[in-house]
C-alpha cells in the first residue's frame, strides 16, 4: 500500500528523475512500520556560496596565507579546532558547543554541481538533491520533501518552511507549512467561508488559503498563551529562530530556512564575519528555544551551494568556487570533529586550479543524518531521496 | 487569430481593468503605440543618472563634512537618510503612477519586464537612485530598439558595474594591477553570459567567462563621472570570447564583444522564452517561442520585430490564466480598481506610501528593487501564492482599501468593473453575500480571478 502511493507519487512528481533512476521498486519502509519519532532535523540553507576556507580556517597550512594575504586580518584570533583548523572568530560564540561536542564540520564538500558556478543552478542543484545526470527543470520537489513522502501518515504540521523566502528544499507533495514568525489573518469566520467559496475551484489559492487560516488561528491561540510584556525586540534571526523553536517542541519533527548574504566578491572580511555573527545568533538562539531534552534529540546542518576560490580576488573578496563547508550542529551529533578527508591546498591539488577539492558528496552528509535519526533504508536514500548518491561508508555522524 | 478582448489585454500585458482611456486593444494599435515616442518621462518624470550621481557627490561630500565632529556625523547622517528616503520612495511612486496613468499598459510592463531581466539592486545610501536610473536611461530609451543597444547601455551603466563589482575589477597584469596586486572580479562577466543573453545552457566555459572578465576590465564608476574608463586598469593584450578574439583600446572592444553576444542565436532564444514566460505560461507554446526567437535572429535582435512576433501569434492570446500577478503588479491594479490616480500616489506622505505601497510589497515577498539575486524575481505562480504571501494579499485587500477609496465602491459593481468578463459564478455570489462592503471589496481584491493573469 505505502510502496503504491509512493510509487506513484514519486513517478508522477520526479518526471526525468525516474527515467534516470528506475528506483523505488526497492523501497523497503511498510506502513505504519516508519515514524519520525522524536528526533528533530533543521537544515539552513545559506543562499550566496559561504566561503567554509575562510570559516574554518587551514591556519597551519603556509598556504593559506599566501593564497589570500588580504583577507588574514579577522580582528581577533580564531578560535583552535583540529587538525590544524581554526574557527572563524565571528563564530566564537560557538566554541562552547565544539567543546560538548555540539558542533562538527564537512570540509571540502560539495553537490556534484561543477564548472558553471552559477549561484542560481547551484541553489537549483542543492535543494533538488539530484545529480548532474538529471535536469533540474525537470524536478518538481526537493529532497527533503521527497524524505517525507517516503514517511505515511505525516501531518503538515511535520515540517516547516520557516520565513518569507521560497525554498524549494521542502517544496514537493509531501505536506509541508510555510509560515512567516510576524504573519496573522484577522477576519471574521462569514468572511472566511466566503473566500474558501472563491477559492474551492483554484487548487493553488485554496491550499495555501486553507494553511493560511490554519496557522493564523493557531498562532493567534499560542499568542495569547505566552504574551511577553515588555520584551527586548528581537532580530530577524532570532523571530526566525524562536518561531521554529517553538513549532519543533511541539508536534513538528523538520524545520528549514534560509539565510543570505554570503556572496563576498569584495571586502569580504567584514561581509563573512557579518553573516557567521548571523548564523552564529540563530543556532544559540535556537539551541536555547529548543531546551536541552530537545536539543539533545536535533541535528541542525547547514548547507550552501559551493565554495569559493582559494585565492582571494583583486577586491578582497573571493569568487565562485567548488569545494565548500558544510556546519552539523546538536545535541544529536557526534561532534567536536571535522568530517570528510581534506585535500590539501597545493596548487596541484585544487579544483580546475583555483578552487578546494570536494572530497566528499554534500548529500551523503544529509543522508547519514536522515539514516542515523530516521533509520531510512540506503537504497531508499541512495534512490529515491537523493537520485544517483553514493552514499559511501558510514561516517557516523550521529550519537 | 482569436478575438483579443479588453480584459485580456488588460491582465495579461497590462495593470489592470478599468483600461486607461485611449489604451490600444489589438495587436496592431499595441504595436504602434510601442513604436511611438515613450510618454511615460512626459507624464511622471522620472530619477535619472545625473540624480543618481549627484546623490553619489552628496553622499561623499555630507561624509567629509561629517569627519569634523561628532554633532557634524550626526547632522549629515540625517541629511543623508533624509535623502535616501526621498529618492525610494519617488523612484517607487513614479514607478506606481505611471503604470496607472499611462495608456501605454503594456509599455509599463516591458519596463518592469527588462528591469528585472537586467536586476540591480542597490542597498547603500550611496547609489539608492541607481535602479531607476539605469531603468530610464538604459531601458526605456532602448524598449523599442535593437536589444543589443539595451545590453550595452545596461553593461556600461553604473548601476550595474557597481551591483555586480565591475567597478573594483582590475587586470593584474594592467599597470595598476602590477602595482598594487589588485586583480580581477569576474561576477559581471558571469551574469552577462549567464543571465542577459546566452543563458545557462548557451554553451560558454569557465575560460570564457575569464576572457570575458578581462575584457570588461577598465569600466569603472566614479563619484565625479558616474561611469568611467581607465585605461591603466585594462588587462593587456587580446581576449578570446566564444571562438572570437577582441582587442583595441577603450571601450569598443567591449562594445563588439556585447554585440556579439546579443546576435548569437541563444541568446535570441533564451530571451524569447523568458518574454514568453513572463507574460503567458511558465511552460510556453514552443511555437511562439520559435517565432520570437526566428523574428529576433531574422531582424538582429530588433525587439519591436520580437514583440511583432509575440503579439500576432495566437498561443500570445490563449484565454488560460496561467499566472498569477506579481506582488507590484497586484497591488497597481488593486489601487487602479479602486480609482486611486497617478496624482493620487505622488501626493502621497511618506508614511501612507510606506503603509499602502511599500510594507505590502515586501510582505508579499517582493520589496521595491531588492531581488534577491542578479536573476530577478521568480516565475512560477507557486513562488507568490504561498500561504505567507497569499495572506499578506487578504490581509491587504481586507483592510487597505478603506483608507484609499471614500466611499468604497459598490463591490459587486466593482467585480464586474475589475474582472470584467472573468467575473464568474462563485466570486459574483460570494461578493452578494459579504457582511459589509469592506469585505466585499476586499473579497473581489483576494480572488484567484483578480490575482490571475
Amino acid at each position: 500500500m505505502m510502496n503504491r502511493r509512493f510509487f506513484l507519487r514519486g513517478a508522477a512528481v520526479l518526471g526525468c528523475s525516474v527515467a534516470a533512476h528506475p528506483m523505488l521498486t526497492t523501497l523497503t519502509l511498510a506502513a505504519g512500520e516508519k515514524t519520525l519519532g522524536e528526533n528533530r532535523l533543521v537544515v539552513i540553507i545559506l543562499r550566496g556560496a559561504m566561503d567554509g576556507l575562510g570559516t574554518v580556517i587551514p591556519v597551519d597550512d603556509p598556504l593559506y596565507a599566501q593564497y589570500r594575504p588580504g583577507l588574514s586580518d579577522l580582528g581577533e584570533a580564531p578560535g583552535a579546532l583540529t587538525g590544524g583548523f581554526a574557527l572563524n572568530p565571528a563564530l566564537s560564540g560557538l566554541m562552547p558547543l565544539w567543546q560538548a561536542g555540539q558542533l562538527g564540520f564537512v570540509h571540502a564538500t560539495s553537490t556534484p554541481y561543477r564548472d558553471k558556478r552559477s549561484h542560481f543552478d547551484g541553489q537549483d542543484i542543492l535543494e533538488a538533491g539530484t545529480g548532474t545526470d538529471v535536469a533540474v527543470s525537470a524536478v518538481r520537489d526537493g529532497w527533503l520533501n521527497r524524505m517525507l513522502q517516503a514517511v505515511p501518515g505525516l501531518s503538515a504540521e511535520t515540517a516547516y518552511a520557516v520565513g518569507r523566502d521560497a525554498l524549494p528544499l521542502l517544496e514537493g507533495p509531501a505536506p509541508a507549512r510555510n509560515w512567516a514568525p510576524d504573519l496573522r489573518l484577522r477576519i471574521t469566520p462569514a468572511t472566511e467561508r466566503l473566500l474558501e467559496v472563491v477559492y474551492h475551484d483554484d487548487p493553488l489559492f485554496r491550499d495555501a488559503s486553507e494553511e493560511a487560516m490554519t496557522l493564523s488561528d493557531e498562532l493567534d491561540d499560542d499568542l495569547m498563551a505566552a504574551a511577553p510584556l515588555g520584551a527586548k525586540r528581537l532580530s530577524n534571526n532570532e523571530k526566525l529562530a524562536d518561531f521554529a523553536a517553538e513549532r519543533l517542541r511541539g508536534e513538528s519533527r523538520i524545520a528549514a530556512f534560509s539565510q543570505t548574504g554570503w556572496d563576498t566578491h569584495a571586502n569580504q572580511a567584514v561581509g563573512l564575519a557579518g553573516a557567521l555573527k548571523g548564523l552564529q545568533q540563530t543556532i544559540l538562539r535556537l539551541r536555547e528555544g529548543l531546551g536541552e531534552e530537545i536539543w539533545g534529540k536535533t541535528t541542525l546542518i547547514t548547507m550552501t551551494e559551493f565554495g569559493r576560490t582559494v585565492r582571494e580576488n583583486g577586491t578582497k573578496g573571493t569568487d565562485h568556487g567548488t569545494g565548500g563547508l558544510s556546519i552539523l550542529a546538536g545535541g544529536a551529533i557526534r561532534g567536536g570533529q571535522i568530517y570528510g578527508p581534506w585535500p590539501g591546498l597545493n596548487e596541484s591539488a585544487l579544483y580546475a586550479g583555483r578552487d578546494l577539492m570536494p572530497t566528499t558528496d554534500i548529500r551523503s552528509w544529509a543522508a547519514w543524518a536522515m539514516a542515523g535519526m530516521y533509520g531510512f533504508d540506503r537504497t531508499l536514500l541512495e534512490t529515491s531521496i537523493f537520485p544517483g548518491l553514493d552514499m559511501g561508508s558510514d561516517p557516523r555522524l550521529l550519537l | 487569430m482569436m478575438p483579443t478582448n479588453e480584459t485580456l489585454v488588460a491582465f495579461r500585458f497590462g495593470y489592470g481593468l478599468p483600461l486607461p482611456k485611449g489604451a490600444p486593444v489589438t495587436p496592431e494599435t499595441m504595436l504602434a503605440a510601442l513604436a511611438a515616442p515613450d510618454p511615460g518621462p512626459a507624464l511622471w518624470p522620472g530619477l535619472t543618472t545625473e540624480a543618481a550621481v549627484e546623490q553619489m557627490q552628496f553622499f561623499d561630500a555630507s561624509r567629509r563634512r561629517g569627519k569634523e565632529s561628532k554633532e557634524a556625523f550626526d547632522a549629515s547622517s540625517k541629511e543623508i537618510a533624509r535623502r535616501v528616503q526621498e529618492l525610494r520612495d519617488r523612484s517607487v511612486k513614479v514607478a506606481v503612477a505611471r503604470a496607472l496613468d499611462s495608456s501605454d499598459g503594456f509599455r509599463e510592463r516591458l519596463v518592469a519586464f527588462w528591469a528585472d531581466h537586467f536586476t540591480v539592486v542597490s542597498t547603500n545610501q550611496r547609489t539608492p537612485a541607481m535602479p531607476s536610473a539605469m531603468v530610464e536611461d538604459a531601458i526605456r530609451p532602448h524598449l523599442s530598439g535593437a536589444f543589443a543597444d539595451m545590453l550595452v547601455a545596461v553593461t556600461l551603466h553604473p548601476a550595474m558595474l557597481v551591483y555586480l563589482n565591475q567597478d573594483r575589477s582590475i587586470g593584474p597584469d594592467s599597470p595598476i594591477g602590477q602595482r598594487n596586486g589588485r586583480g580581477l572580479n569576474e561576477n559581471l562577466a558571469r551574469e552577462v553570459m549567464e543571465l542577459h543573453t546566452l543563458g545557462v545552457g548557451g554553451g560558454y566555459t569557465q575560460d570564457d567567462v575569464r576572457q570575458m572578465a578581462e575584457l570588461l576590465t577598465g569600466l569603472t564608476v566614479t563619484t565625479e563621472d558616474g561611469f568611467a574608463f581607465r585605461e591603466a586598469w585594462v588587462e593587456p593584450g587580446a581576449e578570446t570570447v566564444l571562438g572570437v578574439t577582441y582587442d583595441g583600446k577603450g571601450t569598443e572592444p567591449i562594445i563588439q564583444a556585447l554585440r556579439a553576444l546579443a546576435a548569437r542565436p541563444e541568446t535570441a532564444e533564451h530571451i524569447s522564452r523568458k518574454l514568453a514566460v513572463h507574460f503567458v505560461s511558465d511552460d510556453p507554446d514552443p511555437d511562439l517561442v520559435a517565432a520570437m526567437s526566428s523574428a529576433w535572429r531574422s531582424s538582429g535582435g530588433d525587439l519591436m520585430a520580437v514583440y511583432g512576433a509575440f503579439l500576432t501569434h495566437p498561443a500570445a492570446w490563449a484565454p488560460t490564466a496561467a499566472k498569477v500577478r506579481q506582488p507590484a503588479e497586484f497591488l497597481v491594479a488593486a489601487l487602479r480598481g479602486l480609482g486611486v490616480t497617478g496624482a493620487d500616489v505622488m501626493a502621497m506622505d511618506q508614511k501612507t506610501l510606506a503603509r499602502t505601497v511599500v510594507r505590502p510589497m515586501q510582505a508579499m515577498g517582493q520589496p521595491w528593487q531588492q531581488a534577491p539575486g542578479p536573476n530577478g524575481w521568480p516565475e512560477q505562480p507557486e513562488k507568490w501564492i504561498n500561504p505567507a504571501h497569499l495572506a499578506t494579499r487578504i490581509a491587504w485587500s481586507m483592510a487597505l482599501p478603506q483608507r484609499l477609496a471614500d466611499p468604497l465602491p459598490d463591490p459587486r459593481a466593482m467585480a464586474v468593473e475589475v474582472l470584467g468578463d472573468r467575473a464568474g459564478e462563485a466570486i459574483t455570489l460570494a461578493v452578494s453575500r459579504a457582511e459589509s462592503v469592506r469585505e466585499g471589496v476586499g473579497l473581489v481584491l483576494a480572488s484567484p480571478e483578480f490575482n490571475r493573469r
